[in-house]
């Protein structure tokens, strides 16, 4: 007899109806809170916060984080997007966890090392923490919530985050595909 | 009505509620298959359209939501977060995102949701993006021309394309409808599978198109909330079958002169009309701005009365029925015009020759209280400047 220690992963929701909840999602947002969801600006957070506890003085001096300080007067940490986003870990953990799909992993196209693969998304990564910053946000507090509310920012941010996206496809097809 | 937060829940609440819509937003994304960048990327090469699917769906429900809740005055658009517009930093700051994404695999939302169900490369992924945002503001010195270049403001897309937010949200409606359909196409031909359906599913998605158009329908072709109170206040007859109370100029004046304080003194005419006379201790509400939020308080309150007036009679007596369906304070109505107050009281006419008794005491009287309005008006500058209401703006963005 076959003992099942590794559960079957749970299939994922269907796009539609995934996509009509988190658009109820986000709309409640924007209901309570008069703003949409987003994720970057945890990071942001993140970086100010240890800027301001390893180097204050430098984070005295420059531009960028004055302007921070003055838009969170409480700290970096008493923000929306940083609850928000430990909302996230948690709520995705549980989905994780009911539908069987939490495992330590590792996961990269068919052809690619440990090694590339890390360091393609640190470098992914990197690129996608600079860009939220000069874009105003990523995909989730510009794009997505940029598209609920029809800012023409959010829209034009999208459009060249997809686009491209799509157009360096191509490029990086060997870090993905057979 | 909403935005909840800072009007009825406080700040610091609100962080609480971010943690609880965290945990939706985090949920969703994992049950759609942001998890794992065979999902995420696989819109890229044309094998998977789930993100492409799951997004553009969550847009067009909350924005046909907003659209709704705004239409029947449930969220008020005017406070609500617009995304600010800088051009060269939206189409650049997007570039470079997608050449994240399409190297790194994820974004940051989805890299969290990845890390939370022990995905190795989202959590390289994310000391990445928390180094390219530590890049970024060691950086910002060099760019910030660009960062701040061809600023348009918190501009809806609708606005710069000169059409109205429900047109747009239609075109956005048709448009993904349209992409649902030709990258089902897509998917199909590059996965190898045939066109086919299974009826019930086309059956349920029909229905749920339908809907969406239903909700746009009714944003675009029923009256909404302000539309119902415009049509009803400007019914000759609701103008005349209710009672409005009326004060007299001189009743006023002599209010003012006495207790200022009992009342709020509203001039609903336009701000330059305000600028060029207005009766002493006035504030300007124009009567188009009257239903703003901002100035709800005013309409709800008991403890004052209100006292409108205007150049015309139908002018101030559809501005004291607005603000009769926005709450319960006692309105009044000047019986004079702002003019014949003015003349009244600011070009004194002396009395006519040989005058009589209640002549010559009309005179005297608004003599007298028109110098006492200068002084309580001079005395009052700084503590009694008609209350500008702060503008609430709410933060938003990444």
């Amino acid at each position: 007899m076959k003992t099942t220690t590794h559960l079957k992963p749970k299939p994922y929701m269907n796009p539609y109806l995934a996509g009509f909840l988190l658009g109820l999602v986000l709309l409640a947002t924007i209901y309570i809170t008069g703003r949409g969801l987003g994720a970057s600006g945890a990071f942001k957070s993140v970086v100010m916060a240890s800027v301001e506890t390893l180097a204050p003085a430098h984070a005295e001096n420059k531009a960028y984080y004055a302007e921070f300080r003055q838009q969170n007067p409480e700290g970096p940490w008493k923000n929306f997007l940083v609850f928000e986003i430990l909302g996230v870990l948690v709520g995705a953990f549980f989905s994780g966890v009911l539908a069987n799909r939490v495992s330590l992993k590792l996961e990269k196209g068919p052809h690619v090392t440990n090694a590339v693969r890390i360091i393609a998304a640190i470098a992914g990564g990197a690129l996608f923490g600079y860009g939220s910053q000069l874009g105003r946000g990523c995909t989730s507090g510009s794009a997505l919530s940029g598209m609920a509310v029809l800012s023409l920012g959010g829209i034009l941010t999208m459009l060249a985050i997809f686009g491209a996206a799509y157009f360096l496809a191509y490029f990086f097809r060997k870090l993905w595909l057979k | 009505m909403g935005p909840l937060v800072p009007f009825i829940i406080s700040e610091e609440f609100s962080l609480l509620l971010a943690f609880f819509l965290g945990i939706g937003f985090g949920f969703v994304l994992e049950q759609a298959g942001f998890s794992t960048t065979k999902k995420l990327v696989g819109l890229f090469y044309g094998y998977d359209f789930t993100v492409l699917r799951v997004f553009f769906t969550a847009g067009i429900t909350a924005m046909a939501g907003v659209l709704f809740l705004g239409h029947y005055g449930l969220l008020d658009l005017n406070v609500i977060y617009v995304n600010p517009t800088f051009f060269n930093s939206a189409l650049i700051g997007g570039a470079v995102m997608g050449a994240g994404f399409i190297i790194g695999g994820f974004c940051p939302g989805t890299s969290v949701c990845a890390v939370a169900v022990g995905k190795l490369d989202a959590l390289a992924f994310i000391i990445g993006a928390i180094l390219g945002v530590f890049a970024f503001t060691e950086t910002f010195p060099l760019i910030e021309n660009m960062y701040y270049a061809n600023d348009l403001g918190q501009v809806r897309i609708s606005d710069y394309l000169g059409m109205s937010d429900i047109l747009f949200g239609f075109l956005l409606a048709f448009m993904a409808i349209g992409a649902f359909v030709a990258t089902w196409y897509i998917e199909n031909k590059v996965n190898k599978r045939p066109n086919s359906i299974a009826v019930s599913l086309r059956n349920r998605y029909a229905m749920a198109t339908a809907g969406l158009l239903f909700i746009l329908s009714v944003v675009a072709f029923l009256p909404g909330k302000t539309d119902i109170i415009n049509m009803r206040i400007a019914e000759a007859k609701r103008q005349q079958s209710c009672v409005f109370k009326e004060i007299s100029a001189d009743k006023l004046a002599n209010e003012i002169v006495s207790h200022h304080y009992t009342m709020n003194i509203i001039d609903v005419r336009s701000p330059e009309e305000y600028e060029e006379y207005h009766i002493p201790l006035a504030i300007n509400i124009p009567f188009d701005r009257i239903m703003e939020r901002q100035y709800a308080a005013l309409f709800k309150q008991n403890m004052r009365i209100n006292i409108f007036y205007a150049d015309h009679d139908t002018l101030v007596r559809m501005a004291c029925l607005k603000a009769k369906y926005i709450g319960r304070s006692e309105n009044y109505i000047l019986r004079e015009s702002a003019q014949e107050f003015k003349r009244m009281f600011s070009g004194i006419e002396p009395p006519p020759e040989n005058p009589t008794k209640a002549q010559l005491d009309v005179f005297h009287f608004r003599q007298v209280t028109a110098l006492k309005m200068l002084d309580l008006v001079s005395s009052l500058k700084n503590i009694n400047a008609p209350p500008k209401p702060k503008a609430i703006e709410i933060k938003g963005g990444c």
